[in-house]
């Protein structure tokens, strides 16, 4: 099929691509130019979320949302997270301390599901944490780590807020 | 990559209805969680596609100046649930929608998509059953408005004709004004699953609260489309409100549905959340509503 040209902003830089109008947005950023692998496919039918990006504001599974659809989007992934040296951000840094990964195939997909509530400025309950992560399938932790780091970095934040 | 033999971005409800007809085996997409997922699976392989999900004039909810509510249909279900008119007016749909799949699928999946699959198990649409929802449907003639109970055709089959688009999903004022509703899901997993049935029930209070004026019961996964139970609703209309008036409730709802035996649960058992899930539902919509039982 004939490739057509779509302009979006990845991770904070606006980028232009040429894509197959039958690829996924996770087509597009792994095996793209970019080469954002960081993004994972496992089901690729939107049940598991190893695929979750976020596109403005708004959290997706990218297996199965159009690349064409992208154009004029302003699209995160975990690549975004780290620092310009490869400093993990907060949030990886208290998967690791929190034993969150064990394979690590789920955890990108968590990280992305997670930042909305990290980023709201709002304390959730667990209940609630649980509910936004319930898109998200983990094969080996039992998940109750990866709650803890996601709480845990949660409060850190709101404590430094506070101390602003 | 996903097995399409062709896909055109519409630029308009126009252009899609003529393309649409040029393409007469032309499917439409709009967020895609059903029709990409299909494609996956194979049973939709080499299809050719009209993609609506750009087209931002059917995205949003409008209260319109006779006080009906509009529903455009390719609001995600997370706007629905976070929509200021629908969480004044509606409530009871803004938590039915947010009960569908996960946090993912809620950014993407649309009312309009749900109700235009046609499936009995569809979360927002024994909601929309249960307030009379009319559905405005655009094709290259004009457009017509149907009550929703007669835009499902049987299972997974809707009444849009070739070239036919769902443009607007309407709860008009008369419908909701002065009621409260209450949406139950019984499903295996909290997320991530279909419902095993859906009960969704709202009820007007007479003005002391102590009878019920009007009200209205709908379910999904009772029958094969969604439905409303006419006995159950007349059981309670009109009558003063207590525990064993509730009861016979529940007992009349059994007399209109028509559960099927599948691999998610029996016949026998969704009869009997036929029957709970309606006393349950009812309980919480006179609480909502401002009376006791
Ligand atoms: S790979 Fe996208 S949801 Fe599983
Ligand atoms: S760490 Fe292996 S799937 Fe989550």
């Amino acid at each position: 099929m004939e490739k057509v040209l779509i302009r979006f902003t990845l991770n904070g830089k606006k980028v232009t691509s040429a894509i197959d109008p039958r690829w996924s947005l996770a087509d597009l950023l792994r095996g793209g130019e970019h080469k954002h692998t960081g993004t994972k496919k496992s089901c690729e039918v939107g049940e598991c979320g190893a695929c979750t990006v976020i596109i403005n504001d708004e959290t997706y599974n990218s297996c199965i949302y159009l690349a064409i659809w992208a154009d004029g989007k302003s699209i995160r992934t975990i690549e975004g997270l780290t620092g310009e040296n490869g400093e993990l951000s907060d949030i990886q840094q208290a998967f690791v301390d929190e034993g969150a990964i064990q394979c690590g195939f789920c955890t990108p997909g968590f990280i992305m599901s997670s930042l909305p509530i990290l980023e709201s400025g709002r304390e959730y309950t667990r209940d609630e944490i649980r509910k936004l992560l319930s898109g998200n399938l983990c094969r080996c932790t039992g998940y109750k780590n990866i709650i803890d780091a996601v709480e845990k970095t949660m409060k850190a934040r709101l404590e430094k807020k506070q101390q602003l | 990559m996903f097995d399409i033999k062709d896909i055109y971005e519409a630029k308009s409800v126009k252009d899609a209805v003529s393309h649409l007809e040029a393409h007469p085996n032309a499917k439409i997409i709009a967020g895609g969680s059903d029709v990409l997922i299909k494609i996956r699976e194979g049973k939709l392989a080499g299809c050719e596609l009209v993609s609506i999900f750009k087209l931002d004039e059917l995205r949003g909810v409008e209260l319109t100046m006779q006080g009906d509510i509009k529903i455009k249909p390719l609001t995600s279900f997370s706007h629905i649930t976070n929509d200021p008119v629908i969480k004044r007016y509606v409530g009871v749909l803004g938590e039915a929608v947010d009960q569908v799949g996960g946090p993912q699928i809620r950014n993407i999946g649309t009312i309009g998509g749900n109700i235009c699959n046609g499936v009995t198990s569809a979360d927002s649409a024994s909601t929309l059953f249960a307030f009379d929802a009319e559905v405005e449907i655009t094709g290259s003639e004009g457009t017509r408005l149907i009550p929703i109970k007669d835009f499902y055709k049987g299972p997974g089959q809707v009444d849009l004709k070739p070239a036919e688009i769902l443009t607007a999903i309407y709860v008009r004022k008369a419908s909701y004004e002065g009621y409260f509703g209450s949406y139950i899901k019984y499903s295996m997993r909290k997320a991530m699953d279909i419902a095993t049935l859906g009960c969704s029930v709202n009820v007007k209070l007479t003005e002391d609260k102590k009878a019920f004026e009007d009200i209205r019961i709908a379910f999904g996964v009772a029958g094969p489309v969604p439905m409303r139970s006419p006995s159950a609703e007349s059981a309670g209309r009109g009558k003063k409100i207590n525990a064993e008036l509730i009861e016979s409730i529940g007992k009349a709802a059994l007399e209109d549905v028509n559960p099927r035996t599948s691999w998610r649960a029996s016949r026998e058992f969704r009869l009997q959340l036929v029957e709970e899930l309606t006393k349950r539902a009812l309980k919480k919509s006179i609480e909502l509503a401002g009376g006791a039982y």
